[in-house]
């Protein structure tokens, strides 16, 4: 089955690696279909930020994303610019402490800054925070392909930084029955 | 034991590369190309290899000839504008008979255009971009495979041919990741000797001199100008000239059949798209959907020399539907070689054909 994800958020925070992360989880360690896009202009910390990855269990042809049907949203510009036109039928995450819109579709809210300033202590982690909510709420990937491609993906001495965040995320996501 | 990796596009490229025993790589960065760049610089030193960032891409090119004159794999990586101005070396590199490898990651043009957006304009000028008579070849991949696969290829045909090679991908094709398997060991064909006493543009049988080993005591004289098959200038001799310029041509063109690169998918069917580089992802994409054996697909591995008996893979064609990521360059080009008519679908500005747009022209129903 075919799914496209759309990441967006702000410059810096992470967004096209949360694609890049997902995408290798899938390949690598699922043996799934991933290709991972985004939007390359020029882009600088702080502005609107897109990354995109389509992960499937068969080869991945058009290798675009034309509707999405999972949406990871890290800011509020980013909701605005990329989420605002998600459909009813599509699923989004969304980083609660940044984003103040809601969307028609199904939303899981997870407060993933906030959580990693104040249970982790680096706001950094965030997108990790959401990435373990992301594989939690959707099953995209397996919690151990995830965590391997995270640990394959982040700078020498983070990995445990890095892990708390995604476990972090798991639980968020349980802990309130949140799941699609 | 070949392994599975997850990676982007221009890094398969410089990955490639590496396996088919690249040792030289000259280059200016440019956007949507400097990751293979990137990757070379990081590599090629720890295993014995020369990494240079030259001033320009005039110099760029220059570097690889010098180089490849040593006997070193070369390549270089650029976009539009830097193509542009490897015009003049690309020539040099033709009538001196320099093996190399010139990757062009294209991006909207003319001038510096859209940096960070695909396009697929270059195809003519890396056909006919410098002055003169004269053939070359041209790989254009469509995944990140093949960017990986087409590279390794490219090496082995510039080094058989003696001839630039160029591998004429798109920023998508060179930035998106996906899923590419690195095989263990690639294909590698070594350069044909000169051999001593046998004049160093003295051609064989296939119309391609033997290499001059670097070192080996061969003194020959590399010359833009025309020259004689001692390599010395007589740039006013009409015949001279003529023989030289037509190898130069026939060596690629007697192998148009040989070396030609494509895949056909339905031959039997009326409706057939041709494609070269991304556009055929649309393509399958609609095949895949369709189901339909009536809809057919040329894709083009190899655009230049261009396979036009390839055309006769599909017998029963009432129409060719060209998606191209330019206004036509290689519809053109098709639209010679055959009476089928022959049906343009041109895109510019970055976005890639989707798969409904084509699906439409096909009159199939979804």
């Amino acid at each position: 089955m075919r799914h496209e994800v759309r990441f967006s958020g702000f410059g810096g925070q992470g967004i096209i690696l949360s694609a890049v992360i997902i995408g290798r989880a899938a390949v690598m360690y699922d043996n799934k279909f991933a290709v991972q896009t985004q939007v390359y202009g020029p882009e600088a910390r702080g502005g609107a930020s897109m990354s995109a990855v389509i992960i499937d269990d068969e080869p991945i042809l058009f290798p675009k994303v034309t509707v999405p049907d999972i949406y990871v949203i890290m800011s509020q510009e980013g909701f605005e610019k990329y989420g605002a036109s998600a459909p009813e039928d599509a699923i989004m995450i969304i980083d609660s402490t940044l984003v103040h819109s809601r969307p028609v579709c199904t939303c899981i809210e997870v407060p993933a800054t906030k959580e990693a300033r104040e249970k982790l202590g680096r706001d950094i982690v965030a997108n990790i925070v959401m990435l373990g909510a992301l594989v939690a709420a959707t099953k995209l990937v397996s919690e151990t392909a995830i965590e391997r491609a995270i640990l394959d993906s982040v700078p020498k001495g983070t990995e445990k930084l890095n892990l708390g965040a995604m476990s972090r995320g798991f639980e968020l996501v349980k802990e309130r029955g949140q799941s699609a | 034991m070949s392994t599975i990796q997850f990676m982007q596009g221009n890094i398969a490229c410089a990955e490639g590369a590496l396996a088919a025993g690249c040792n030289f790589f000259g280059g200016y960065p440019i956007t949507p190309s400097t990751e293979v760049a990137e990757h070379m610089a990081v590599k090629l030193p720890k295993q014995n290899g020369t990494f240079i960032q030259m001033e320009d891409e005039i110099a760029s090119m220059a570097s690889i000839i010098g180089a490849s004159w040593t006997g070193a794999r070369a390549m270089t990586a650029t976009s539009g504008p830097g193509f542009s101005l490897m015009m003049e070396n690309i020539g040099y590199a033709v009538m001196t008979e320099t093996p190399c490898v010139i990757v062009n990651i294209q991006r909207g043009g003319p001038s510096t255009g859209q940096p960070t957006m695909a396009a697929a304009g270059d195809m003519m000028q890396c056909r006919f971009g410098s002055h003169g008579d004269y053939s070359i070849i041209a790989l254009c991949p469509s995944s990140v495979q093949e960017m990986y696969e087409l590279t390794v290829k490219a090496f082995n045909l510039a080094d058989r041919f003696r001839v630039p090679v160029f591998l004429m991908a798109d920023e998508i094709i060179g930035h998106m990741r996906e899923r590419i398997i690195i095989p263990d060991k690639v294909e590698h064909t070594a350069r044909r000797p000169l051999e001593s006493g046998v004049l160093p543009f003295h051609p064989e049988k296939d119309l391609v001199p033997g290499f001059p080993g670097f070192g080996k005591g061969f003194g020959v004289h590399v010359t833009g100008l025309t020259h004689d098959e001692r390599g010395y200038p007589c740039a006013t001799n009409p015949k001279l000239h003529e023989q030289l310029v037509m190898r130069l041509c026939n060596k690629i063109e007697n192998a148009r059949k040989e070396i030609a690169d494509y895949v056909v998918t339905n031959p039997e069917a009326e409706t057939v798209f041709v494609t070269y580089g991304v556009p055929a992802r649309s393509v399958e994409q609609v095949l895949h959907d369709t189901g339909s054996k009536n809809i057919g697909h040329l894709r083009l591995k190899m655009v230049w020399p261009f396979p036009e008996h390839a055309i006769a893979e599909f017998p029963n064609a009432t129409r060719f539907i060209i998606p191209e990521l330019n206004l036509g360059q290689i519809a053109r080009e098709f639209d010679r070689h055959t009476r089928v008519p022959v049906i343009q679908v041109p895109k510019l500005g970055g976005d890639l054909h989707l798969p409904a747009e084509l699906k439409k022209l096909t009159g199939v129903g979804i």
